[in-house]
């Protein structure tokens, strides 16, 4: 019973943690139609500028945070203005190409700049002590993420399902050059995604740094997990991403606790038996 | 691009042999090429080895990517298949250098048809997610079965027989490379007639329009399928070459990486051209040699660079770049070879 407990709290807050990396890239790749590799490398651009600032200026853990959401918003405009927005509708190949040329030079920039090493970010005192919730106890920073998780997700629903931004938002993803005719400014609206997109990649990146440790390689590393978890979840519904990371948070966590030497076995294992039984995904439309 | 196969068959129309003629002199330039590499490299015959082996690799995600138009990013899982597959009959006593070849092509050839049957029924995104899945769980299961594979310390001590009973695989590793740059220039040739036959022609109309290849009449998935177990014993080939060449398998034949750099090199060649799998392999791993010797991360960004102006500068790679830049009867078409 604890044992199944513990599994079900560790692969509860791993999801979370993927899930608000990968809302970002779903985002991305839904509404905005293009397949960005390298939306790991901006959580991990964030996750360098967060351990710099927490680590080495020894700035708090919430301004750490804010300065690597902004920094890497900041760093991400002029790549989508030069490099992104040429790729906007080309086939897959060309995107997928593009992203992992991107990947490469943010792993050889940032790694030339930090130096090869493994980047802690320091928790504050009261999200590294354990909390008592009754039944269990848990560290306070598992909680911290599912909060996080959960609110992210309201959030985004919110917006894109309640506000008017999110009408335009859909509109223009429903049909650009008819909300073009009709005055909605298509180019602000995808530049304000986009960057919504990287904010969130930058959020994940260091709220989720406990589970997925910031390293030289972590864009390449991850790529792969970020870009199944979407494609699992559908492109750009938030539902399906939120059930995706829960579904393969917990074969992953699962399969780690009772069957350590398998690896990701499993993980891959379910990723093929679902896509080949939902070819887009839980929730994907129909493109 | 939806124009090359047209224009190919428009500039091939009115002179027959002139295609012929071009490819055998491209053929003697690949034998030239390899012997002069021979020659001027002999501290490095390994390196170019390795060269070989990943050419054919290359090769075989072009019949798939260039040709059939599947993108794909798990050929790695083929590649390893083979190499596994000729590492462990060699273990255990076969030590024949050409049944381990073949060996390794039907065992790249059954992975393809696994990973084609599972592939082929998804497009576009999901289809790239299942390569990346495919080559990933190979990965995992090689690492699993390491009472047969060796885990991730590889699989060691492959003793390869003579060649022809004759040719020892000496420690400079000439029998090694001059056997495969033969396999080579002997797959290249085969490949051509491949691609150029009826099959391959009707592989690139899937390319541009798998519809109306449908609605004329023709099935499209066993045509995929085909081309699939053929780049698998290509594929396969590679690895079996890697393996015999350097006696040993690790688990890095059967990883993402290794997909992934092999797509690169594709793509800076040029895709959809055989000339353009050869060049691209050449190239890239002549500079990741000199390169990544200094510093491996100055490696990483000098390929994210170049593939970004590959990407935005020359769609067509290193080849479509020369069609565009010498004169040649495709200029009346705007260039657009």
């Amino acid at each position: 019973m604890q044992t199944i407990l513990s599994i079900g709290i560790d692969a509860f807050a791993y999801g979370m943690a993927l899930f608000i990396i990968c809302i970002g890239l779903s985002l991305t790749m839904g509404l905005m139609r293009v397949v960005n590799l390298a939306h790991g490398a901006f959580a991990m651009i964030a996750g360098y500028i967060a351990s710099y600032a927490a680590r080495d200026l020894g700035l708090g853990y919430a301004i750490a945070i804010f300065l690597a959401i902004i920094g890497t918003i900041i760093l991400s405009i002029p790549l989508e203005r030069f490099l992104f927005r040429r790729i906007y509708g080309s086939s897959e190949l060309t995107q997928v190409l593009m992203t992992i040329g991107i990947t490469f030079c943010v792993i050889g920039i940032t790694n030339y700049f930090f130096g090869p090493t493994l980047k802690t970010i320091p928790l504050p005192e009261s999200l590294a002590q354990p909390v008592d919730v009754g039944f269990k106890t848990i560290a306070a920073h598992r909680l911290f993420v599912m909060t996080c998780g959960l609110v992210v997700a309201a959030g985004l629903w919110y917006l894109i399902e309640r506000t008017a931004f999110g009408i335009r938002l859909r509109a223009t993803v429903d049909n650009a050059a008819m909300a073009d005719a009709l005055g909605v400014r298509t180019q602000v609206v995808y530049a304000v995604s986009f960057a919504i997109a990287i904010g969130l990649a930058a959020f994940g990146g260091v709220v989720g740094a406990e589970f997925l440790p910031i390293e030289p390689y972590y864009a390449l590393r991850y790529m792969v997990t970020f870009l199944v978890v979407v494609s699992v979840g559908g492109a750009g519904s938030i539902l399906g991403a939120v059930i995706a990371c829960l579904v393969l948070g917990a074969v992953d966590t699962t399969g780690r606790y009772l069957m350590p030497e398998f690896g990701n076995f499993f993980f891959y294992a379910a990723v093929i038996a679902i896509v080949c039984i939902f070819p887009r995904g839980f929730f994907g439309k129909a493109q | 691009m939806p124009t090359m196969a047209q224009t190919e068959k428009l500039a091939a129309a009115p002179i027959p042999g002139s295609r012929a003629v071009r490819d055998v002199v491209g053929v003697i330039l690949i034998i030239a090429a390899g012997l002069a590499g021979f020659w001027l490299f002999p501290d490095n015959l390994a390196l170019l080895t390795r060269v070989i082996a990943v050419a054919l690799l290359v090769l075989s995600i072009d019949l798939v990517v260039g040709y059939c138009g599947v993108a794909t990013l798990g050929q790695a899982a083929l590649f390893g298949a083979g190499a596994y597959a000729a590492g462990i009959a060699c273990v255990n006593g076969v030590t024949e250098p050409l049944t381990l070849i073949l060996i390794g092509a039907v065992a790249g050839a059954v992975a393809g048809l696994l990973m084609g049957t599972i592939m082929l029924r998804a497009h576009g995104l999901a289809q790239l997610v299942l390569s990346i899945a495919i080559v990933q769980l190979f990965h995992e299961a090689a690492n699993k079965a390491s009472a047969y594979t060796g885990g991730s310390d590889g699989l060691a001590g492959l003793m390869v027989g003579p060649l022809f009973g004759v040719f020892e695989f000496d420690l400079w590793g000439q029998t090694a490379y001059l056997f495969g740059l033969a396999l080579l220039v002997v797959i290249f040739i085969v490949l051509k007639f491949v691609v150029s036959s009826p099959f391959g022609m009707l592989c690139r109309g899937i390319k541009e329009d798998p519809i109306r290849i449908g609605a004329m009449g023709a099935f499209v998935f066993p045509v995929l399928l085909k081309m699939f177990v053929i780049s698998g014993a290509v594929a396969g080939i590679g690895g079996a070459l890697a393996a015999i060449s350097t006696q040993v398998v690790g688990l890095d034949s059967l990883s993402f990486e290794l997909s992934a750099n092999a797509l690169v090199m594709l793509v800076l060649g040029g895709l959809g051209s055989l000339y353009g799998a050869l060049v691209g392999t050449v190239i890239f791993m002549g500079f990741e040699h000199v390169v990544s010797a200094i510093n491996p991360f100055h490696w990483m960004t000098m390929v994210g660079a170049l593939l970004i102006a590959v990407v935005l500068a020359a769609p067509g790679g290193l080849s479509g770049l020369a069609d565009r830049v010498l004169p040649s009867r495709q200029r009346n078409r705007g260039g657009r070879a």
